[in-house]
């Protein structure tokens, strides 16, 4: 065998192992229920939420948290995802900007001690005038580097 | 009234541009055909002349956009989108990239720079590399056309639709009262003030050249093929590979540095798809060049010269469309807008890679090919393998980086396929790139012993190779001792980046005595070593020294879970704080003004009814020199704030940053951006930003109910939780603001009050016209203690005197700070790899130049 041929089985070999592997990485859109579900097997993976802000009737954001002067780093809020289920969302860092503003949120993280806590808030806000897509914005809580 | 005329020259320009590019690639693809050579001549000819028709054309496009554009033609969407009345003349050129109407246009405008100068410079390439020129014209002429076929066909999106053809308000619907459509709006839009940067004005410039500048080597090959020149296209060739190379890294660099300076990722690379889209093409064409120097040596380095530089081009088509088709949609930051040509950008895409992949296909079979085997101790050998592990690099970013489109796919096939970019990308990312890095860098050093030493044998290499490499084992270890580095992988890393500078370094050495001109490639390798310890140190050491070291009990939500990340302090106006090892102290809002070269406090200024302009309050010095004189007008950008910080470390030496604030329209209403500030140490840097301010410069500062409090001279009170001496009252001649006319008074107090720190003082007035008896109270604002003070009445009869005051939020803000160690290092080796590369270019373009004095025959391999 000539030795193109074996380098090119090498590197047919390493793309495939580099798909698998990157897949393993791939993370999903889950309820709540299912992030819980996760969470209860042991599961620790991080996953995508998505949802809605919970709002009353007169169109109020209800159950945000967030007071600056007693920590700066820790902001709350009550997420409705796609089925309907609500539930509160830590998220380590400050109160993004134009978080009230945003139409759908999608949150990335995982359930620890029963509690969602996502490293990253993605908002996607309404444009400001009609007959253009709406913005996406994403907001990072870094999580320390180990 | 509204100007049609300029967008009908405009839009009549576009469709020219589209003919005239279809125009071209038929004249030079028939003046290829075989027949008498007049005729071919003649062929040819037509072609040159309508190439320089599309050259008018696309000018005049442009022309027409700027001065839409230029003279605020509202009436125009992209102007109203894109630009205002106030925005300087040098942006302006930034409103027109910042639409994907206009990003095209300029990629073509590239083209056509570049079509010209390869007519005037290679007259034997011109026909067959033109012909691909043109047919990529009219596709990206086609983006831009605007024209609907059959009623419902829409193809490409013009930058001249008016703005009434957009806009869903009232006055653009007949069905209305309001309904004008002779409508102007009066102001537009605006340019994303997070654009209104310089880098924002040079970097999207480079980055299409960049992206243009690819299309010449993959044109090459496709000529080389067509004509069945394979191995000639590449002399010509490698010179205009190795540009595009070095201008589209300059372009990624310069995306990086403006990241790192203007937007608060906290550095220079994210990840973000949009940054993959581009770094893959980049890689991918690294590796064509690498393989293009060894083509002459090896029949596999050419084949795969060809395969690497079609997947190049291909690969800047898929970018466009990952970028461009809203495909991306949630997973990316800063991709354009759906414009609703996904459909016409697959085709773009597929067409190319189809026909490029059939053309190969046909002329494999052809193509020179030797039955010697490879051997281990050769120079293709290490070249082809540096490729290929380039290669595999950029397949593990574009392969994760097209998640989205796999998901896209599988619900083609299942509607609740269920895939999603990897929670933490960073980590993702860096997990493999981590191994290439190392791989690549250790290969650089090797490729370069091969190619410039004749080591047919093992004993040889083992020879070359020993001293360099104890010589890197030293060096490492003496690293490694001195920074305390424990991490095995950073171990590894930086053996890697010393052992290729070392053996790059060693090269270089060698060549300066015999030939400096050729020793471009070893300097590219030690820039691009240099960089990646920079990347190692700075990403692998960044250090948030923001961390919150108060033991205070933070929430009071006792569900919350533990670990937090504190990594965001909160300083109170004028109070220090402790951090790491800095105290800091948040001094007050400031401004800029036109010719001033430091910052203005902002209660030292009013705003007039222009915002953009403002009147001094104080006299305004900077380092001893008096700039501005009370009343004086300032120019100002009324978006941008700063937030300034005062850092004292434990030796008591005190510098200040200035992050930024910026109120941003475009983000939406209500919307702000925030910019870093760096301190730039020789060993690191100090990364600044506030995440969170009080008070919100859109809605100002909140005050609770008034209080009123009624005191006589020198008594001493409780002003909310603060000791209040009331000390006295004097009358006042003039306001900084204005002179008091006859029949006019003011009184002005003076309060002193105790806060936590220091004593303040306040000084609110009473202003009374006599005739009608009309006062006028403004109120006095205390930031560090969060009051507003009213001086509320006189009462003559009882000597004493009223104020109001309103509690509110005191001033704050709330920053993060992070430390990135050796960042220089980066930009230092991608200076060194930039000037590599200036270097191997410039001995590529005068090479070839002794070959092209004689013409050959315009065609060869017709029969």
């Amino acid at each position: 065998m000539k030795i193109t041929h074996i380098i090119a089985i090498i590197l047919i070999a390493a793309a495939i192992g580099i798909i698998i592997t990157s897949m393993g990485d791939a993370s999903q859109y889950v309820s709540f229920k299912e992030a819980h579900q996760m969470a209860a097997n042991g599961n620790g993976e991080k996953i995508h939420v998505v949802g809605e802000l919970k709002k009353d009737a007169a169109g109020n954001i209800v159950g945000m948290q967030y007071n600056p002067a007693l920590d700066a780093n820790l902001f709350s809020f009550v997420l409705v995802d796609e089925k309907g289920r609500e539930e509160t969302v830590y998220f380590y860092d400050t109160k993004p900007q134009d978080f009230e503003r945003s139409e759908k949120i999608v949150i990335i993280g995982s359930v620890k001690d029963k509690y969602f806590v996502a490293d990253k808030i993605l908002m996607k806000c309404p444009s400001k005038y009609q007959g253009q897509e709406g913005e996406i914005k994403e907001v990072e809580a870094r999580q320390k580097t180990s | 009234m509204v100007n049609t005329l300029v967008g009908n020259i405009g839009h009549l320009s576009i469709i020219l541009a589209f003919v005239s590019a279809l125009i071209v690639g038929i004249g030079y693809f028939l003046s290829q055909r075989a027949q008498p050579l007049s005729t071919q001549q003649s062929w040819l000819n037509f072609a040159r002349i309508g190439f320089g028709i599309h050259s008018v054309a696309v000018i005049s496009v442009i022309a027409s956009l700027f001065y839409i554009i230029y003279n605020h033609l509202y009436e125009y969407h992209y102007a109203y989108d894109h630009s205002s009345n106030n925005l300087p003349v040098h942006y302006m050129i930034s409103c027109f990239w910042e639409g994907q109407e206009g990003s095209f246009l300029l990629w073509i405008f590239w083209n056509v720079l570049i079509g010209g100068i390869l007519i005037l410079t290679n007259k034997k390439w011109e026909a067959p590399v033109m012909t691909i020129f043109a047919v990529v014209q009219a596709f990206l002429a086609s983006m831009i056309l605007g024209v609907v076929f059959f009623g419902s066909f829409k193809v490409g999106s013009s930058p001249f639709i008016l703005t009434s053809e957009v806009l869903d308000i009232p006055v653009y619907d007949p069905s209305s009262p309001a309904y004008n459509a002779n409508f102007i709006p009066a102001d537009g839009n605006g340019l994303n003030p997070l654009l209104q940067n310089y880098w924002m004005v040079i970097h999207p410039p480079t980055l299409f050249l960049g992206f243009a500048l690819t299309l010449v080597p993959f044109a090459f090959v496709v000529a080389g093929l067509w004509k069945k020149q394979y191995t000639q296209w590449i002399r010509p060739n490698l010179p205009w590979a190795l540009l595009s190379a070095a201008v589209l890294g300059l372009g990624i660099l310069m995306g990086a540095y403006w990241a790192y300076e203007t937007l608060n990722f906290g550095g220079y690379w994210n990840w973000d798809p949009v940054e993959n889209a581009v770094y893959v093409p980049w890689l991918v064409l690294v590796a064509a060049i690498h393989t293009m120097v060894a083509a002459p040596k090896s029949t596999v380095a050419l084949k795969t010269s060809i395969i690497l530089t079609i997947a190049s081009f291909v690969l800047i088509l898929y970018s466009t469309f990952l970028t461009r088709s809203g495909i991306l949609g949630n997973a990316s930051v800063h991709s354009f807008t759906d414009l609703g040509l996904s459909g016409q950008l697959l085709l773009y895409l597929l067409s190319f890679l189809v026909f490029a992949v059939i053309l190969a296909i046909i002329r494999w079979k052809t193509l020179p090919s030797s039955d010697k085997e490879m051997k281990l101790y050769s120079q293709e050998f290490w070249v082809l393998i540096g490729a290929m592990i380039l290669c595999l690099s950029g397949f593990q970013v574009i392969n994760t980086t097209s998640f989205p489109v796999y998901s896209k796919i599988a619900q083609f096939f299942n509607p609740d396929a269920n895939f999603a970019l990897p929670a933490d990308q960073v980590a993702h990312y860096t997990k493999f790139q981590l191994w290439f890095a190392i791989i690549i860098a250790t290969l650089s050093g090797i490729g370069q012993l091969f190619w410039w030493n004749k080591l047919s044998t093992r004993e040889r290499f083992m020879n070359k190779i020993a001293t360099p490499l104890v010589l890197t084992l030293v060096a490492t270890s003496l690293v490694i001792l001195f920074t305390k580095e424990t991490d095995f992988i950073y171990m590894v890393i930086i053996l890697a980046a010393v052992f290729s500078i070392f053996m790059n370094g060693a090269t270089v050495v060698n060549l300066v005595k015999k030939q400096p001109k050729l020793s471009g490639g070893a300097i590219t390798h030690i820039g691009v070593a240099l960089m990646l310890l920079g990347i190692l140190y700075s990403a692998g050491y960044s250090k948030v020294v923001s961390l919150n070291t108060t033991t205070l009990v933070f929430t009071s939500d006792e569900d919350a879970p533990e670990d937090f990340n504190k990594e965001n302090v909160l300083l109170w106006l004028d109070e220090p704080m402790q951090m790491a090892q800095y105290r800091l102290t948040y001094k007050g809002m400031f401004i800029e003004a036109d010719q001033f070269p430091s910052y203005i406090r902002q209660r030292d200024v009013v705003y007039t009814e222009d915002p953009f302009r403002a009147i001094v309050l104080k006299d305004v010095y900077h380092n001893g020199k008096k700039y501005f004189t009370t009343g004086d007008t300032i120019a100002t950008q009324p978006e941008n704030i700063y937030y300034k910080v005062e850092y004292k470390d434990k030796k008591g030496r005190i510098f200040h940053l200035f992050p930024r604030l910026q109120i941003n329209a475009q983000m939406g209403e209500g919307g702000f951006a925030v910019s870093p500030d760096i301190k730039k140490k020789f060993g690191k840097d100090l990364y600044t930003h506030v995440t969170m301010i009080y008070p919100d410069p859109n809605e100002g500062r909140q005050w609770g109910d008034m209080e009123e409090y009624t005191v006589s001279l020198k008594d001493t009170f409780f002003l909310n939780d603060y000791v209040a001496i009331f000390e006295g009252v004097e009358p006042l001649k003039s306001t900084p603001l204005m002179q008091l006319s006859e029949g006019e008074m003011a009184v002005q107090a003076r309060l002193r009050i105790m806060g936590k720190n220091k004593e303040h003082f306040v000084t609110p007035t009473f202003l009374i016209r006599q005739e009608d008896g009309m006062v006028a109270r403004p109120p006095e604002v205390l930031p560090e203690l969060g009051l507003q003070l009213t001086f509320l009445n006189i009462n003559p009869q009882t000597q004493e005197f009223t104020f109001g005051v309103n509690a509110g939020q005191k001033d704050f803000i709330i920053m993060k700070a992070i430390e990135k160690p050796m960042i220089n290092l980066l930009w230092i080796g991608a200076i060194i790899m930039l000037v590599g590369f200036g270097m191997a270019i410039k001995r590529r373009f005068e090479s070839p130049k002794k070959v092209r004095k004689k013409p050959q025959p315009l065609v060869e391999n017709t029969a």
